[in-house]
């Protein structure tokens, strides 16, 4: 038993110290950090809580947390609904489907910044696509990079299609797991396509949806690239996610240590997030193994 | 009154055809085995039955009706799969109430019919379970409890015993020949296990090459095969066929000589053989006995001695090469390389003419 065990750590041993290593030496030293003033040269004085008193006193700080959720409520769900959707109508062994696979895949090999480019070139008002669109259609042209209402959906629209891929693909390899013959039985039970989806397809997909939303959520938690680059999370803070806020906190700023109380509070947000879904997920299945 | 019957039914996959030619007509309520070695096409045939697979051309009814264009869920048939195939989400009770919810049946009478099939197949203690949480065993009691509830007119089972252990299939054996009592339904049966067939069926279908061999009552089947494949695949050990030469008739019984000179006086009238040339003689292992060398029809060497208490089964090795499987009683003394008498009962012989066709020995009218 006790030989068990030992080899047993032997083999985790490894991970466990990269683990450490990468993630909670970091993850302490930033809390250490974050109870200093400090800068990007190492200068420290001990200020205690007062960054955290700070910070949760910061208006932009509220802004920007309230953007990041803004972003994440638009983007989470549609992303997931609309990656079903391609899923679902991409599994199938025609070769027609696997050209569109391939197709809605290739957004995300791409970099950040061409994704930008491409949808600054499609949002950019007077001369970007939709504006000549709307213009050839006869509609004023709307300021998607300028108008505050406009450039939270804009940065979502941008993110949904750059994201597309990986959940699209999770989605079908959790259908390809649907054996055959469920659809046969329901079938033979007389199912019509509706209550086949809802009572077959979803439920089998019921462990890919919430990795889907888990991971999801806490990738959109985290936008920076896109809000950076496509509006520079103006006008006026209105885009401002909260990564790009501890961003310009920390290297526009230097003011490392407030930036870094910033980064803990995110952290333990997402984390607690993680733990929520994740206790919701399992509440119904207990049943079920 | 018909049940099922199958006209003409034709499926190729691609260039490879699967089923050439099916016709078929089931009584009411008659249990029938589909026979047959592994790909010749008994899965397919009932797939087009229940509505899976579409045929080529052929016309499918059931009880007067034609099927073959309805969904599956629209013909009246409920079919146990082989691997269950149920629904692993839902309760048991989910799994049998959900056809029928999607048939519309009122509440009440889901639940009544849902609690009568438990208690027959003894799962009211699992309805609450899901099928993970279920042995083997269990989970064919719930595939076939979610095809009772339906009530259909036909039952079609896709080698419902092939996934149980060696007991549990005997159990379950059992239980289905029990089960069918109670059910006023026709069933058609998959296997490719003989005493499955033979014990369970009102009538067997064999199946090889693409098409149906022969239909018959297991022991017609048995005795009276149509053709040296159904000879063959029927009966096991399988029937001996050794190759012989028509000789002259006597008393218009076929008189047929073995390839070392031995004479065969059988009951085969000669009236439907080949006026000469090549046929083949089939015997049954029991109908050719063990006796001392020297005094039987013909003599060989034991090669494989097989003891299976209440009688020995010899495989013996005659001197042309050819091999002829002998019973002998349980005690028998025979060892593995002894020459042993073969006594051969040619009354009950049968005999193959050169496209395999059989011809039986004419049966004394009692
Ligand atoms: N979807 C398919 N595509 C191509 N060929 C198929 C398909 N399904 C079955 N076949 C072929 O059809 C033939 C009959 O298959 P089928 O499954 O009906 O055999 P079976 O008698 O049920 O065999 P088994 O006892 O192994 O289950 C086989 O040769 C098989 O290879
Ligand atoms: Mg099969």
């Amino acid at each position: 038993m006790m030989e068990r065990r030992v080899s047993g750590m032997v083999f985790v041993l490894p991970f466990i110290g990269l683990y450490c290593f990468l993630l909670i030496l970091p993850f302490v030293m930033g809390l250490w950090i974050s109870f200093h003033r400090a800068d990007l040269f190492g200068s420290r004085h001990w200020v205690g809580l007062d960054n955290y008193v700070r910070l949760f006193a910061d208006p932009v700080f509220y802004q920007a947390m309230g953007t990041t959720f803004t972003l994440a409520v638009l983007i989470v769900p549609a992303l997931t609904l609309i990656t079903l959707l391609l899923a679902l109508a991409l599994n199938r062994a025609s070769r027609s489907a696997a050209i569109f696979r391939g197709l809605f895949f290739s957004s995300s090999v791409l970099s950040v910044t061409i994704v930008t480019l491409i949808w600054r070139f499609v949002l950019t008002p007077d001369s970007g696509l939709i504006a000549k669109l709307l213009t050839a259609m006869g509609i004023e042209p709307l300021p998607f990079l300028s108008d505050p209402n406009l450039t939270v959906p804009a940065l979502a629209i941008t993110t949904i299609w750059w994201g597309l891929g990986l959940p699209m693909m999770l989605f079908l390899a959790g259908l390809q797991q649907i054996p055959q013959d469920m659809y046969e039985a329901a079938s033979l039970d007389g199912a019509n396509r509706w209550t086949t989806f809802f009572r077959i397809t979803l439920p089998s997909l019921r462990r890919t949806t919430i990795l889907v939303i888990m991971l999801q959520t806490a990738a959109q938690l985290q936008i920076f690239g896109q809000a950076q680059l496509l509006t520079q999370g103006g006008p006026s803070g209105s885009s401002r996610p909260i990564v790009l806020y501890i961003y310009e906190v920390a290297f526009g700023r230097w003011e490392l240590g407030y930036a870094i109380a910033a980064a803990e509070v995110l952290l333990l947000l997402i984390l607690a997030l993680m733990l929520a879904q994740y206790w919701l997920s399992t509440r119904g299945e207990e049943v079920q193994r | 009154m018909t049940s099922l019957s199958l006209i003409d039914v034709r499926k190729s996959y691609g260039a490879t055809p699967v089923l050439d030619g099916v016709t078929l007509e089931m009584g009411d309520c008659e249990f029938i085995a589909f026979l047959g070695p592994s790909g010749s096409g008994k899965s397919t045939l009932l797939r087009i039955i229940a509505g899976l697979e579409m045929a080529d051309s052929g016309e499918v009814w059931l009880e007067g009706k034609r099927i073959d264009a309805l969904a599956p869920g629209g013909r009246g048939v409920a079919l146990v799969f082989q691997q269950y195939a149920l629904y692993p989400h839902m309760t048991v009770r989910e799994n049998m109430a959900f056809g029928l919810r999607n048939a519309k049946v009122p509440n009440t009478e889901i639940a009544a019919r849902i609690t009568q099939a438990a208690q027959t197949l003894e799962i009211d203690q699992l309805l609450d379970r899901k099928p993970g949480q279920l042995s083997g065993g269990q989970r064919q009691r719930v595939a076939i409890g979610r095809a009772i509830v339906k009530e259909p007119k036909l039952f079609l089972l896709d080698e419902p015993l092939s996934n149980l252990d060696a007991a549990l299939r005997n159990r379950t054996r059992v239980e289905l020949a029990q089960l069918r009592q109670r059910v006023r339904a026709a069933v058609i049966m998959v296997t490719h296990d003989q005493a499955e067939a033979m014990t369970l069926a009102d009538r067997i279908v064999v199946m090889n090459d693409r098409k149906i061999q022969q239909v018959g009552a297991p022991m017609e089947i048995y005795d009276r095969p149509a053709n040296r494949f159904v000879a063959r695949f029927v009966g096991s050990p399988a029937m001996t066929i050794l190759p012989a030469q028509g000789h002259a008739a006597s008393g218009g019984y076929a008189q047929v000589q073995l390839k070392n000179g031995t004479l065969i006086q059988t009951r085969v009238s000669t009236a439907d053989l080949p006026d000469d040339g090549e046929i083949e003689i089939g015997l049954r292992p029991e109908h050719v006995t063990v006796t001392a060398p020297g005094s039987g029809t013909i003599d060989g060497e034991a090669v494989i001695v097989e003891r299976l208490g209440d009688r020995t089964l010899v495989y013996a090795r005659l001197d042309d090469g050819s091999e002829i499987v002998a019973v002998d009683r349980g005690d028998s003394s025979v060892r593995m390389g002894v020459r042993v008498g073969l006594q051969i009962d040619g009354a009950c012989a049968h005999l193959f003419d050169a496209d395999g066709t059989c011809h039986h020995a004419e049966r004394d009218q009692l």
